[in-house]
């Protein structure tokens, strides 16, 4: 397969950036959309130019490392996955790809696809957790836990902290990420002692990075590779709103 | 030839843990906010570690290559985690899992570590549940655990097939309370490039901006490495892209010793490969196994109609199938453990039975589970991976078994470290997958985050103390000292090295170069021969590398193609001492199979006469043999025999 990418080239924070279009070709089906830039990039390198920045770690759908904004799509023209696990047999032999980083206020780019992501880091650190001491912990089935609520807490415990969802999102809203860490805890009895200060916290701290508000347009939860659902958003509300009540 | 001393208290095997525990010497609050710690690696075990350091008042730096801790490979552990709860009365204990994890390891670790380890596994479960780690739970509410490879009874916990996402969230909530505290520094995007030794105690390291491409210097009072395995040598492997033997690397050279770096495991069950461009293997969890069945066809002319494309897999009838591991190992069926289920793999294949074009893979296949328990009990055991499977490979695995073939995935050798985690550098603590640790020369599924969790949680909080407890009256050091200098430049002549070469051929070039020559002669079966062979070819491929690798644009700017090639120029070396340390150990066990030595049925023949030891290499120079230094390995809880999962 052939294709023409279309890559953002930027080459740090202050750069004005610019598109720049590539030729790629004798591309497999079972290629990945990353190992089709990294052989864009041995290419390049051998030409004496200057390789496409990109991040990625797990190449899994895991790590939430990788997150590139393609065809208009965060993690690209696939359901459910992570732009490291889409493959090139989802485009068609000849096709032109937009590839460009994700795109918000609180995420600046750092180099070509690169982004930084560390406001996410930075309202988890407000109150993403139980604070529990290494120790304290009682016998694990003293306190019992309903398997619907167990597995309502892991839907929203599996967010990846990718960033698709604020990429995704006309305001730049962090409103899913921030939902489903809140609902998370909130769900279970270990989390609820400090569920009021955790919401008030987090929110604040989204508000002071930079993200825009939510205006449930569910753009977000469209393009969740994890298949976070707004309804952990509804839940956030309601916490927000019992928090400050 | 030195004899090691484990530092191991002279008690019986129950009262080692806790007489350490009672013995060991302390720090008083007061002193503890006078101390720096550095701790490299964000996973399990670095992130546990440095929040409990953080809880108990020490001052710590920690370190990851990611832009965030939580990206650490841990992330991608799927399966579970092993601990001793008995919650379903099936017969557990910490005596059982211990012995297990001892003889799962070929009885190639040591007692005194693998019995604590399943001592605190307990506690583990207790503290993730108290985080809010949503384990599978069952009707009533309570705590759903199931088999593993090597195990007779139920004792993984697990929250889907993403525990290791789970359990590494927890930690890194509490290393984030511990951020926000301001107990914990966080370094992200950094990547530690050196160690700096001052009067034989580790001090300090040396860290790449990854952002700037800064060399900066750090100093603390003592330095802690839980920088995951070095699976990548292989280049192909189930490890993530970035996960490194780098600091392994270095802190063997600055005197550590090196454990039994030829232990690597292969898992059997990861997708196979698909293309001379691939650039990772996915793991598909050993807990597929407890309902999956793994089979080749029975005739040599249906595999070679498989391999042509001509039929698939639902039209060979039953009677026509071989599920040769419930056949060879009657007792542990599909859950026999990792090494003996890869070698019976590949025996299979290597006989021509694979079952893809080409020829390297197997079934395994769920029908019989789906028929048993239902479509939906499946999907919600497996679901997440079996939408991976079907996005990788475009095959539905509902409705045809999955393929599978075995892959490096983790690596038992390590830094060699001492029954208090240090290794035989003074203060300089290996924690996690990059010490040689309890798995022997082979891990069973479900205990590296079970060892992640205890040395970070349980065991290194203490032991660092009786440690840092002779260092309360050294003042934080000043990093415009000579050593730092010295550890800097090192750096520093490396990278510019790297930039003045002929620029030939590019870093992944030399990196798929090396996995090759690994796999083929350093992986699941290894001879003399072919070892000697190895040696020479990756010396050859290393002088080559240094005369005409290519690395592009500048270095001190973000250059990703720069960390790349640091890491493998570490790889080229580490892969030598691989091979070589396979060479010397003249006995197969475990994931180490020297083709020599092996039963009349093709199983391991352990040497315990003249092996039952851990090999603790120790660096004399690029060029010249390291020097074999033992850890001797005296079994006293249990009689070796040969394993047997038959
Ligand atoms: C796909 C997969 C599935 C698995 N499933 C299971 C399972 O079900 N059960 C089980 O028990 N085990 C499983 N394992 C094994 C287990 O996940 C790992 O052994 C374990 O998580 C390792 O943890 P760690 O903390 O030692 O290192 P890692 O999690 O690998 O973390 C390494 C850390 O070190 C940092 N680092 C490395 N080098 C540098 C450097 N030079 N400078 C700065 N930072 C650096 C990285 O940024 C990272 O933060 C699995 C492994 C894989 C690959
Ligand atoms: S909510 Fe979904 S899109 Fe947003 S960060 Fe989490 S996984 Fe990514
Ligand atoms: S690289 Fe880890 S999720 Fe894509």
């Amino acid at each position: 397969m052939d294709f023409t990418l279309k890559i953002w080239r930027q080459n740090g924070p202050k750069d004005k950036g610019r598109f720049e279009t590539y030729e790629i070709e004798n591309i497999t089906p079972e290629t990945s959309f990353l190992e089709m830039l990294d052989i864009l990039n041995q290419k390049l390198i051998k030409e004496g130019k200057s390789p496409v920045a990109f991040d990625h770690d797990c190449r899994e759908g895991i790590c939430g490392m990788c997150g590139l904004y393609i065809n208009g799509r965060p993690h690209g023209p696939d359901d459910d996955i992570t732009t490291c696990q889409l493959f090139m047999r989802k485009f068609k032999d000849g096709d032109t790809i937009v590839v460009e980083p994700w795109r918000a206020k609180a995420f600046p780019i750092i180099k070509d696809l690169i982004v930084d992501r560390s406001a996410f880091d930075k309202i988890l650190q407000e109150g993403g957790y139980i604070s529990v001491c290494t120790g304290e912990a009682p016998e694990a089935n003293s306190i019992l836990i309903p398997p619907e609520v167990a597995e309502e807490a892991m839907d929203a415990a599996s967010c990846i902290g990718c960033g698709a969802c604020v990429a995704a999102c006309k305001n730049a809203s962090a409103m899913l990420f921030v939902a489903a860490k809140v609902s998370h805890l909130a769900l279970l009895p270990q989390g609820k002692i400090e569920a009021a200060k955790r919401v008030k916290a987090m929110i604040a701290k989204m508000d002071e990075l930079g993200f825009g508000s939510c205006t449930n347009t569910r753009a977000c939860e469209i393009e969740c590779p994890k298949n976070i659902s707004i309804s952990h958003i509804a839940r956030l509300n309601r916490e927000f709103l019992k928090a400050n009540f | 030839m030195k004899i090691l001393d484990p530092k191991v208290p002279d008690v019986s095997i129950e009262k080692k843990w806790s007489t350490f525990k009672s013995s060991c010497k302390l720090v008083s609050p007061a002193n503890k906010e006078r101390l720096d710690i550095i701790v490299v690696g964000t996973g399990l075990a670095g992130a546990s570690a440095a929040a409990t350091l953080g809880e108990l008042g020490y001052n710590v730096k920690i370190f990851c290559y990611q832009d965030s801790p939580r990206r650490a490979h841990s992330i991608a552990a799927q399966g579970g985690i092993n601990a001793a709860k008995n919650y379903r009365n099936d017969g557990d204990s910490v005596y059982r899992l211990f012995l297990d994890t001892l003889k799962g390891g070929d009885y190639r670790s040591r007692e005194a570590n693998v019995y604590r380890l399943a001592e605190v596994s307990n506690a583990i479960i207790d503290q993730c549940v108290a985080q809010g780690i949503p384990f599978a739970r069952d009707y009533a509410g309570y705590l759903d655990t199931r088999s593993f490879g090597g195990a007779q009874l139920a004792r993984t916990f697990y929250a889907r097939g993403q525990t290791g996402q789970q359990l590494l969230l927890g930690a890194y909530g509490a290393l984030n309370r511990q951020i926000k505290e301001g107990k914990v520094k966080l370094y992200n995007r950094h990547d530690v490039l050196n160690i700096v030794i001052v009067n034989g105690r580790a001090r300090g390291v040396i860290a790449r901006d990854l952002v700037t491409g800064e060399i900066k210097r750090f100093s603390a009072h003592a330095v802690v490495l839980a920088t995951g395995g070095y699976g990548n040598v292989y280049y192909l492997s189930t490890n993530a892209k970035g996960s490194n033997g780098s600091l392994i690397w270095r802190a063997y050279k600055k005197g550590a010793y090196f454990g039994n770096p030829c232990f690597v495991q292969i898992h059997p069950t990861c997708i196979p490969l698909h293309g001379d461009f691939q650039s990772k293997l996915t793991l598909m969890s050993e807990s597929l196994r407890n309902d999956g069945r793994v089979w080749v066809p029975k005739n040599l002319e249906d595999a070679k109609k498989l391999q042509k494309g001509e039929i698939k897999a639902n039209d060979i009838p039953e009677e026509n199938r071989d599920y040769f591991l419930e056949r060879r190992y009657p007792s542990y069926g599909n859950l026999v453990p990792r090494d003996i289920a890869s070698r019976a793999v590949k025996e299979r294949c290597d006989a021509g039975y694979g079952v893809n074009s080409t020829g390297l893979a197997v079934f395994l296949d769920f029908a019989d589970s789906i028929k048993k328990l239902g479509k939906e009990t499946i999907e919600k055991r497996y679901g997440n991976l079996f939408q991976m499977y079907e996005k990788i490979t475009g095959d539905n695995p509902y409705e045809t078994p999955m393929m599978i073939y075995p892959a490096i995935h983790y690596t038992m050798g390590g830094l060699w470290v001492d029954y208090l985690l240090m290794t035989t550098v003074p203060g300089l603590f290996a924690i996690g997958e990059c010490n040689f640790s309890d798995h022997g020369a082979n891990r069973l599924g479900a205990s590296a985050l079970m060892q992640g969790l205890a040395d970070g949680y349980f065991i290194l909080p203490y032991t660092i103390g009786h440690y840092l407890a002779d260092m309360i009256k050294e003042k934080p050091l000043p990093t415009d000292i000579q050593e730092f200098d010295l550890a800097e430049k090192e750096v520093k002549e490396e990278i510019e090295r790297l930039f003045s070469t002929s620029k030939t051929e590019t870093v992944d070039y030399y990196h798929r170069k090396l996995g090759k020559i690994m796999w083929d002669y350093v992986g699941m079966s290894r001879t003399a021969e072919g070892l000697k062979k190895a040696i020479e070819l990756i010396k050859e491929l290393r002088s080559e590398f240094w005369k005409n690798v290519y690395v592009p644009e500048q270095p001190y700017t973000l250059n990703q193609e720069l960390e790349k090639a640091l890491r493998v120029a570490d790889f080229m070396e580490m892969g030598e001492l691989i091979a070589f340390d396979a060479l010397h150990r003249e006995e197969s066990c475990g994931g180490h199979f020297r083709e020599e030595y092996q039963t009349e049925e093709g199983e391991c023949l352990r040497n315990d006469e003249k092996f039952a030891y851990v090999a603790a290499w120790e660096y004399q120079g690029l060029d010249k043999e390291p020097i074999l230094n033992k850890d001797i390995l005296e079994f006293k809880e249990v009689k070796l025999v040969q394993r047997s999962y038959k």
